[in-house]
């Protein structure tokens, strides 16, 4: 990890080239030009992806595993081709333990009721940490209810760091399974999850890593993470809503039970029996979002093209410039500062709510997120109702920054 | 979209410097509401007599526009009877989701308030007071969602 402004990997990065892949970017809001800086909520798609899902429309669209009619085979090429790309991109073992969802959050749901179901009981532990986005919250409170397991917490500080020794503090011979952020939404704190496994796996606990916010800005390698379950989403790296991915390992999954029943996950239904399929499709129950999936490989094209290390340096050089800038508005303060972060600064102004901000902002043609950022306990650990969050990605630039500055001084004349 | 409408002067003036701030205790019926989206919270205790507010308070913390809403609706109503009460959060109502309703001429400096029907996502900062008021005068304990 390379947080360094003068980062050689970014050398050479033509952000403004970047930019114009992205046709969203050109329009106008207000009046004004667009600075689109929420891209941790959803980022936007470049040309190339909406083509790609344009072409399968158009051309290639058929149900996908089923028919033996020409349209049918190509729907399953385009759709397993994807999940080829998927598996190459976080190098998974095999695309056996590639598992297209709707999105993050249905995978940490397919985890939590086929896995936790199978495997929990009353008195074991859950373990999460203090800033969870809801949606590694709440599935984990539904099994608890389920089974009686208990949920613990690792604590974190006040840069919005979890520490090792905070998370050991919490991990026991009960601990049954281990639910943590890869990054953050709300602070931006890349977790250290390589040795969360690590120290997880001794105690025998399971691992899923919530990885919504950390695949489209650092390469991610789940072997050598060496963890258990990792589940992102599409539309958070260039790709369609609607569309994500379990990355289980095969032992597991080959030993959880369906979640979902229905078409595409069985080989053979009677009445009294049904033999299910082979992994993945045990686990994709009905017709999937096949164009969302060809999106998705679209996407991940995309950021091959691009090189997600010089995306990773850039967002990182993008960090250091905004985080300094904003550093220097009087009466603003940075949320979450964790040493090692992802291109994602929360902040508050003293004077103006951060709904008022939002609003500010948005007239002058800059879209940041306002409010708790589905994680609500991170806003009551800082005793905040909201923060703004400025979020970067690959098409993001310094004019950016600039433009962000120039509306926060605008805010600021409006309530002074 | 002009922001000047929506952060008007008075709803500055009443961000800035809250009329009504506070608790009161006794109180003859009150209501938390809560605007989850944003994290508005606030507290409204009223004190009775026959059926006319003869004192209101609110407390809390929220976006300008909640803050400002509070503040002007509890001066506005203070003294009120709940018929009267009842009119006006009437005509603030169709004011704030009705883009082009006239503005009554009783609504004073409430009117200030029409600004936030230009910004859609912003109408529930501004109605959150006038429900909460509302679910105090029907006595309900239950906390009041704009969502």
């Amino acid at each position: 990890m390379n947080a360094s402004p003068r980062s050689d990997a970014a050398a050479g990065y033509d952000a403004d080239r970047v930019w114009r892949d992205f046709p969203i970017l050109r329009r106008e809001v207000h009046g004004r030009p667009l600075v689109f800086l929420d891209s941790a909520a959803s980022s936007q798609r470049p040309a190339s992806v909406v083509a790609a899902v344009d072409r399968y429309e158009t051309y290639h669209h058929a149900n996908v595993h089923r028919g033996v009619h020409l349209l049918s085979q190509e729907a399953t090429e385009l759709f397993e081709k994807a999940r080829e790309r998927v598996r190459g991109f976080v190098n998974a073992a095999s695309t056996r333990e590639v598992v297209f969802t709707r999105g993050t959050t249905e995978s940490i749901n397919l985890v939590a009721q086929s896995w936790g179901r199978t495997n929990l009981k009353a008195g074991d532990e859950i373990l999460l940490t203090a800033l969870e986005h809801h949606a590694n919250i709440v599935p984990w409170q539904l099994l608890a209810q389920q089974t009686g397991a208990v949920i613990r917490v690792a604590a974190m500080d006040r840069r919005g760091v979890v520490s090792l020794e905070a998370f050991s503090a919490q991990l026991s011979d009960r601990t049954k399974l281990v639910a943590c952020a890869h990054v953050s939404n709300a602070l931006g704190t890349v977790l250290p999850v390589r040795e969360i496994v690590t120290l997880a796996h001794a105690r025998g606990a399971v691992v899923l890593i919530d990885g919504a916010q950390c695949v489209p800005h650092q390469r991610v390698d789940v072997q050598a993470l060496g963890c258990d379950f990792y589940a992102f989403s599409a539309h958070k790296m260039y790709g369609p809503t609607g569309t994500g991915v379990l990355i289980g390992r095969e032992r597991l999954l080959e030993a959880m039970p369906p979640w979902q029943g229905g078409g595409d996950m069985i080989l053979t239904v009677s009445f009294e029996k049904t033999t299910y399929n082979v992994l993945p499709y045990k686990f994709e129950a009905g017709t999937p979002n096949i164009s969302g999936v060809v999106g998705l490989g679209a996407a991940i094209e995309y950021i091959e093209m691009l090189g997600i290390d010089r995306i990773h340096a850039h967002e990182q050089r993008l960090l250091a410039t905004a985080t300094a800038r904003l550093q220097r508005v009087p009466g603003l303060t940075i949320v979450g500062t964790a040493p090692e972060k992802a291109a994602v600064i929360s902040f508050t102004l003293d004077g103006v709510h951060p709904h008022d901000l939002g609003t500010i902002l948005d007239a002058e043609g800059v879209a940041v997120r306002t409010g708790h950022h589905c994680a609500m306990p991170v806003m009551e650990f800082f005793d905040i109702p909201a923060t703004a969050r400025a979020s970067f990605a690959c098409y993001s630039r310094d004019a950016d920054i600039d433009a962000l500055v120039a509306a926060l001084g605008k805010a600021r004349e409006v309530f002074d | 979209m002009d922001l000047k409408d929506l952060y008007r002067e008075v709803i500055l003036d009443h961000n800035r410097s809250p009329r009504l701030f506070g608790r009161l205790d006794p109180a003859d019926t009150s209501a938390d509401g809560h605007n989850p989206l944003c994290g508005d919270r606030l507290h409204l205790s009223v004190r009775l007599a026959n059926d006319r507010i003869v004192d209101i308070r609110f407390e809390g913390k929220g976006c300008a526009i909640s803050v400002a809403s509070a503040s002007m609706m509890c001066e506005a109503v203070k003294g009120q009877d709940r018929a009267a009460v009842k009119h006006l959060f009437d005509e603030i109502h169709n004011v704030l989701t009705h883009h082009d309703a006239p503005i009554p001429d009783d609504l004073g400096k409430l009117a200030a308030l029409a600004g936030v029907r230009d910004f859609p996502v912003r109408v529930k900062c501004a109605s959150l007071a006038w429900h909460t008021l509302n679910a105090a005068l029907a006595r309900s304990a239950e906390p009041v969602k704009t969502e």
